[in-house]
C-alpha cells in the first residue's frame, strides 16, 4: 500500500536528518576541543546523505552512506602558554566553521519538519480511507 | 455532449485512488530526499496514467524491451526504472545537482492529498449509495 510506505519513506528522512542535527549539535559544542579521545584535535563532522532505490518503488527514502571528517585545515591560534602549543607557540583548534553549521542545522531543521507533515497529511489520509463507506 | 460517464464511477475512483497514492509516494520520496546530493525529483503525468490504467494499457518497465528478432541481436535487461516517472524541470539550479525544490515538492503534496481526500470521498459516496439502492433504505 503506497500511503503506508509513504510513511517509512518519511521516517528516513527523519532519522536521516536527526543524525544531521546531532552532527551539527556535537560539532558546535566541540568548537575548541583541541583533543579528541584519540589525542587528535576535533575535526568537524558532516553527513553524506544518498538516495535509496529499491526495484518497482519509484523510491524509498533516503539513508545516510557515511559520515566523515572535514578535511579543510585545522584553524592555527597562537597562544604560546598552551599545553598543546607547537615550538612557535601555535595551537591546531578544530576546523568547525559557526557558520557552516548555523546554516546546517537550519537546512536539517527545515526538512525534518518538512518530513512531518507529510507523514502527518499521510496518517489523515490512512485515516479517512479506514472510514470509507461508512 | 455526452453526459453519461465513459467509466463507471466505482472503478474510475479506484483507479483515481491507487494512482493518487502513489503519487504520494513519488512525492514523499522527493521531500525526504531535498538535501541528497545528485537527486533528482520525480513526478507522473497522472491524466495520462489514468486514462492508461483505465483503458488498461498501463504500461509496466518490461513495454519498452528491444524486440531481438537476429541471432547476433543483444537483449537487455528491463531498465529497474518506471517509464511513467519523469523528472520535474527545476526553476532554479542548485550547486549539488539536486532538483527538488521543497515549495514546489510541499504544494504538489499538499495538492495530491486534497484530491485523495476527494477521490476517498467520492469513493465512499458511491459506495453508500449503492448499498441504499441494494437495502432499498435511506442510508
Amino acid at each position: 500500500m503506497s500511503l503506508l510506505s509513504s510513511f517509512d519513506i518519511g521516517a528516513t528522512g527523519l532519522s536521516a536528518q536527526a543524525l544531521r542535527l546531532n552532527l551539527t549539535a556535537s560539532n558546535i559544542a566541540n568548537v575548541e576541543s583541541v583533543s579528541g579521545p584519540d589525542g587528535r584535535t576535533y575535526r568537524a563532522r558532516h553527513v553524506e546523505f544518498s538516495a535509496i532505490n529499491k526495484p518497482n518503488a519509484p523510491g524509498a527514502g533516503v539513508a545516510v552512506t557515511k559520515i566523515y571528517e572535514s578535511e579543510s585545515p585545522l584553524r592555527r591560534q597562537y597562544s604560546p602558554g598552551h599545553p598543546k602549543a607547537d615550538a612557535l607557540g601555535y595551537v591546531d583548534m578544530p576546523n568547525v566553521n559557526p557558520v557552516e553549521e548555523m546554516v546546517n542545522m537550519i537546512s536539517a531543521s527545515r526538512s525534518y519538519q518538512m518530513n512531518v507533515e507529510a507523514m502527518n497529511v499521510s496518517r489523515q489520509l490512512l485515516l479517512k480511507t479506514l472510514d470509507l463507506g461508512k | 455532449m455526452n453526459a453519461v460517464p465513459k467509466y463507471d464511477s466505482l472503478i474510475f475512483n479506484e483507479a483515481a485512488l491507487k494512482l493518487r497514492t502513489h503519487r504520494q509516494e513519488i512525492l514523499a520520496n522527493n521531500l525526504a530526499n531535498s538535501d541528497t546530493p545528485g537527486f533528482k525529483a520525480r513526478d507522473i503525468d497522472f491524466a495520462k496514467n489514468l486514462e492508461e490504467q483505465l483503458s488498461g494499457k498501463a504500461r509496466s518497465p518490461n513495454s519498452i524491451l528491444l524486440a531481438t528478432t537476429h541471432l547476433a541481436h543483444i537483449s537487455i535487461k528491463p531498465s529497474p526504472d518506471d517509464p511513467n516517472l519523469l523528472y520535474r524541470i527545476p526553476s532554479q539550479p542548485s550547486m549539488d545537482g539536486n532538483s527538488v525544490d521543497s515549495d514546489v515538492e510541499l504544494s504538489q503534496f499538499t495538492k495530491n492529498s486534497v484530491f485523495t481526500e476527494a477521490a476517498l470521498t467520492f469513493l465512499g459516496g458511491t459506495i453508500r449509495s449503492r448499498m441504499s439502492a441494494i437495502t432499498g433504505q435511506p442510508s
